[in-house]
């Protein structure tokens, strides 16, 4: 399953992907420049999806919100901004593919002539309500970022979450933003991959045309953080507005598309994710003792960990899903997936990625896909490589994997637990500092 | 054309003419069990949809069982012949697939996505689940004690708190009063007998489309249907529900959290019903009102005032009349501004401020320039189908659609705005932090708050 593209870098270093899909009259422009929370410090974190939200404020020669023009013609189009990258896109009708390119080469070389004190201060307030909505707000919502902070000591650029911490958004001042952009926003660190109803040669020139006179900017240092070193296991607690416990527990593995990264990701499936998974059948089908049950395989482009989560039903306790899954790992670890979990674990893979090849655009789509491949492996066509990392796995390399990386008590443990009954937690567990 | 090869940065490039869009032929049969058989080609990639709708949804709840739909469909994965519900999603899982149920108040779907290859046994499991599940008790035991966990955790989640309560206050017991879950009560209440009795009764091939999209012949679909539903013996077309009176619930309501950062928000009124000739105008409607990014509520809430992540209005047409929304979450403090603010977006679009000729066609654009973007994939061709199927509407519907929203006019509008929207019976609810609000409500001017507590519905 390979799909066609060419690449061309631009002499301002601007990498452009293409690939023609004349099925449906639309074009799917999507940038993504290589930067995210991780390239931020302490003490200023969240700037890098703060700054994405004004990237929708209006530039240079249409300072009006980006919005309007583009929804006028008919677009669909998102931004969002992860540890590691910053990812842009429209999906335009044929028609409307020259509007996207002025739109979005306008802001990659003409921001911050728009940006005004009002803009940087509203969209600060937007970022605060949206920290509150999605994290502070919710349900087990504080558990992803304590659990980065567990893993991840404070100087490590996975240590703090990428919407940000609430007293450096409140310090954030509109001046940094003039650094960031000259930093960060400029042709030798982005991507454009054009997928859709588009000639290749016609949607070079016209890419040519509207980015080619942006300069480049500084070479950007790559952030390659050695991997954290747990020691034995750390024990945290949140006391929430939850009725039920939750228990998630974190190993430390290996980044994106690293030897064993596919191993993991499946051995994630097996443990903990559908009804099929060893850990659904024995806490929540079998023994009823618990409502739910997920895994992934977090990988970065600078590291990766494995997190496990279960919640426990009314009259178990969090240690009694702790035992079962250490037994699940440890049988993984002892004996491997049966040959039907591994072609299962193949089947799935497969179908995933062809699932994914179905849209040209948005989160996901052909066009993310191409960018995404781009950026961590300079290889835009790593498509059926990556599919062969995971039709290659062996019972064997997956009960390897397992062993080397989840057999060991070198582990971040939070209990997740009702306000007022710290007994449900793990025991010996200490209170989480996350706000 | 040869583009030039400066960039003329005073103006924006003007799109073409969009071309019109034509939905792809659906092709029909029936089978003698009254199943209708639907398929449409779609071959840019080797990936099939199978989607088997059935219209019957949560509003066909029997009073006191409230969650039956929901749970009988739950149920039919539980097990099929002589496999239990693990042994069912192993084999879901070797042709890379999965069931997903989708319980709504008008109808229930079942989608199964999969590579082309895998077309017929994914037929054929979804025909062993939905007509010949076993429906055991101990099954039917597990999953509802699942059921009343999510009930509970649901207690915390405010977005989940006000749907639930917000549908209680606009239609009290009537069918659409509550979400497909049900509640504590109702759901103690039923029995797997009632599970047993609504699968017999409602899930019926009289009134169910199975609809099939990916590279394959209608012939084929025939076949495959024809083979594998077989058995699933007629039954009579789906009467609608009958709705009672409507309840005039308290203009504001708020569910206390004490120390929530946000108050989550429902704003609106019962509504119109799918089959409204002005559905085109207050599709259009909305989308000036709050239907899109650059709508008038959400410019507002979050691009000036910066109270919110984000703000929208919905007209949720449904086969009766459903419900109006303004849905939104906003810091604690702009409580009160932003009720304020909505109620007067409301008014304002009825007669104070009606909509100008440059926002509807930009609402309108934004409906119809991109519209072929919505039938890229099997899936959304075969979700486009059902929606033909579950209200009665003709194949042309999808390729009129366009020139219907083009020629909705700023009178329409207006008179919709002011036919649908209703500013002296919209009901407020807030689930927040009612110390922190509770001063500034008065000025609301909409009566003393309606106190209710989270899990009473």
């Amino acid at each position: 399953m390979n799909i066609s593209y060419s690449k061309h870098t631009l002499a301002n270093g601007l990498d452009v992907l293409i690939h023609e899909d004349r099925a449906c009259p639309i074009v799917s422009v999507n940038i993504w420049y290589h930067v995210g929370s991780k390239n931020e410090v302490p003490g200023r974190t969240g700037f890098a999806h703060f700054f994405e939200h004004l990237m929708f404020e209006g530039s240079e020669h249409h300072d009006k919100g980006y919005f309007p023009p583009l929804q006028g013609a008919g677009a669909l189009l998102n931004g969002s901004t992860n540890a590691d990258r910053t990812n842009y896109w429209e999906v335009v009708p044929t028609n409307a593919f020259e509007l996207a390119l002025w739109m979005e080469s306008d802001r990659m070389g003409h921001l911050l002539p728009a940006l005004t004190a009002a803009k940087f201060q509203n969209q600060r307030d937007v970022v605060l309500n949206e920290r509150r909505q999605s994290y502070e707000n919710r349900p087990y919502g504080l558990a992803p970022m304590a659990m980065l902070a567990a893993i991840y000591p404070p100087d490590h650029p996975y240590h703090w979450p990428t919407i940000g911490q609430i007293a450096d958004l409140h310090a954030a001042r509109v001046e940094e933003v003039r650094e960031f952009f000259a930093t960060y926003y400029h042709p030798a660190n982005a991507s454009i991959a054009i997928a859709g109803d588009v000639d290749t040669d016609d949607a070079l020139a016209q890419v040519r045309r509207y980015f080619e006179g942006i300069a480049p900017g500084p070479a950007v240092t790559p952030v390659r953080p050695a991997d954290p070193q747990l020691v034995g296991e750390t024990r945290l607690l949140i006391e929430d507005r939850v009725e039920l416990p939750r228990l998630y527990l974190a190993w430390v593995t290996r980044a994106m598309f690293a030897d064993d990264d596919a191993e993991l990701d499946l051995a994630a499936d097996i443990l903990a994710n559908g009804k099929t998974s060893r850990l659904y059948k024995r806490l929540v089908y079998e023994m009823r003792a618990a409502t739910d049950v997920s895994a992934a395989q977090n990988s970065r482009e600078a590291g990766g960990f494995l997190q496990l989560a279960a919640t426990a039903a009314p009259g178990h306790t969090l240690a009694e899903l702790d035992r079962v899954i250490l037994e699940e790992v440890a049988r993984l670890a002892a004996d491997g997936p049966t040959e039907d979990e591994i072609e299962r674990g193949r089947v799935q893979a497969e179908a995933q990625f062809m699932y994914r090849l179905q849209t040209v655009g948005g989160f996901g789509g052909k066009s993310d896909q191409l960018n995404a491949y781009n950026m961590f492996l300079k290889d835009p066509g790593y498509f059926n490589r990556d599919l062969t990392r995971y039709t290659a796995v062996t019972a064997t390399s997956l009960r390897d994997a397992v062993r080397r990386y989840l057999s060991n008590s070198n582990r971040i443990a939070l209990s997740i637990v009702p306000k007022g009954k710290t007994v449900f937690a793990l025991a010996g567990s200490v209170p989480s500092l996350v706000s | 054309m040869k583009a030039p090869m400066t960039v003329d940065r005073s103006r924006l490039p003007v799109p073409g003419k969009t071309p019109p869009f034509h939905f792809p032929a659906i092709e029909r049969s029936t089978l003698s069990s009254g199943l209708r058989v639907w398929s449409v080609r779609h071959t840019s990639i080797p990936v099939a949809t199978v989607m088997l709708l059935v219209r019957r949804g949560s509003a066909d709840d029997p009073p006191g069982k409230e969650g039956l739909a929901a749970i009988t469909a739950d149920m039919l994965d539980e097990g099929t012949g002589a496999l239990s519900s693990i042994e069912i999603h192993e084999k879901l899982a070797r042709i890379g697939a999965q069931l997903d149920s989708d319980i709504g108040p008008d109808a229930t779907l079942f989608t199964i996505t999969v590579l082309s290859r895998f077309l017929q046994p994914a037929v054929s499991l979804l025909a062993d689940i939905v007509v010949r599940p076993t429906l055991r008790e101990e099954d039917f035991a597990r999953v509802r004690q699942l059921r009343l966990h999510r009930l509970m955790q649901l207690k915390d989640m405010p977005g989940a708190v006000a749907d639930r309560a917000f549908m209680r206050l606009l239609y009290g017991q009537q069918p659409y009063g509550h979400t497909p879950l049900g509640n504590e009560a109702s759901l103690t209440a039923i029995t797997v007998d009632d599970v047993r009795a609504f699968h017999a009764a409602n899930v019926r091939p009289g009134d169910a489309t199975l609809v099939v999209t990916g590279d394959c012949l209608h012939a084929e679909v025939e076949a495959l249907a024809a083979s594998f539903f077989d058995g699933w013996t007629a039954g009579t077309g789906t009467p609608l529900p009958v709705v009672g009176e409507l309840p005039t619930p308290p203009r504001l309501n708020v569910i206390p959290r004490s120390g929530a950062p946000q108050s989550e928000l429902r704003i609106g009124h019962v509504g119109v019903a799918r089959n409204t000739p002005d559905y085109h105008a207050l599709v259009a409607a909305n989308m000036v009102l709050g239907g899109q990014f650059v709508s008038r509520i959400n410019l507002n809430l979050r691009e000036e005032k910066g109270f919110t992540y984000g703000a929208r209005t919905s007209f949720d047409f449904r086969r009766l009349p459903g419900p109006f929304s303004l849905q939104v979450s906003v810091q604690t403090a702009a409580t009160v501004e932003a009720i304020h603010e909505s109620m007067h977006e409301i008014a304002a679009i009825r007669d104070a401020r009606p909509v100008s000729v440059d926002e509807l066609s930009l609402g309108v654009a934004a409906l119809t320039r991109g519209y072929a973007r919505n039938f890229e994939t099997a899936e959304q061709l075969a979700r486009a189908a059902t929606q033909l199927a579950l209200y009665d509407l003709p194949d042309n519907y999808f390729d009129e659609f366009v020139l219907r929203v083009e020629a909705v006019t700023v009178d329409d509008v207006t008179r919709v705005a002011q036919q649908y929207l209703s500013p002296d019976r919209i009901t407020t609810l807030i689930v927040g932090d009612y110390s922190a609000v509770s001063r500034g409500l008065l000025t609301l001017k909409l009566g003393v708050p309606s106190m209710l507590a989270a899990d009473t519905f």
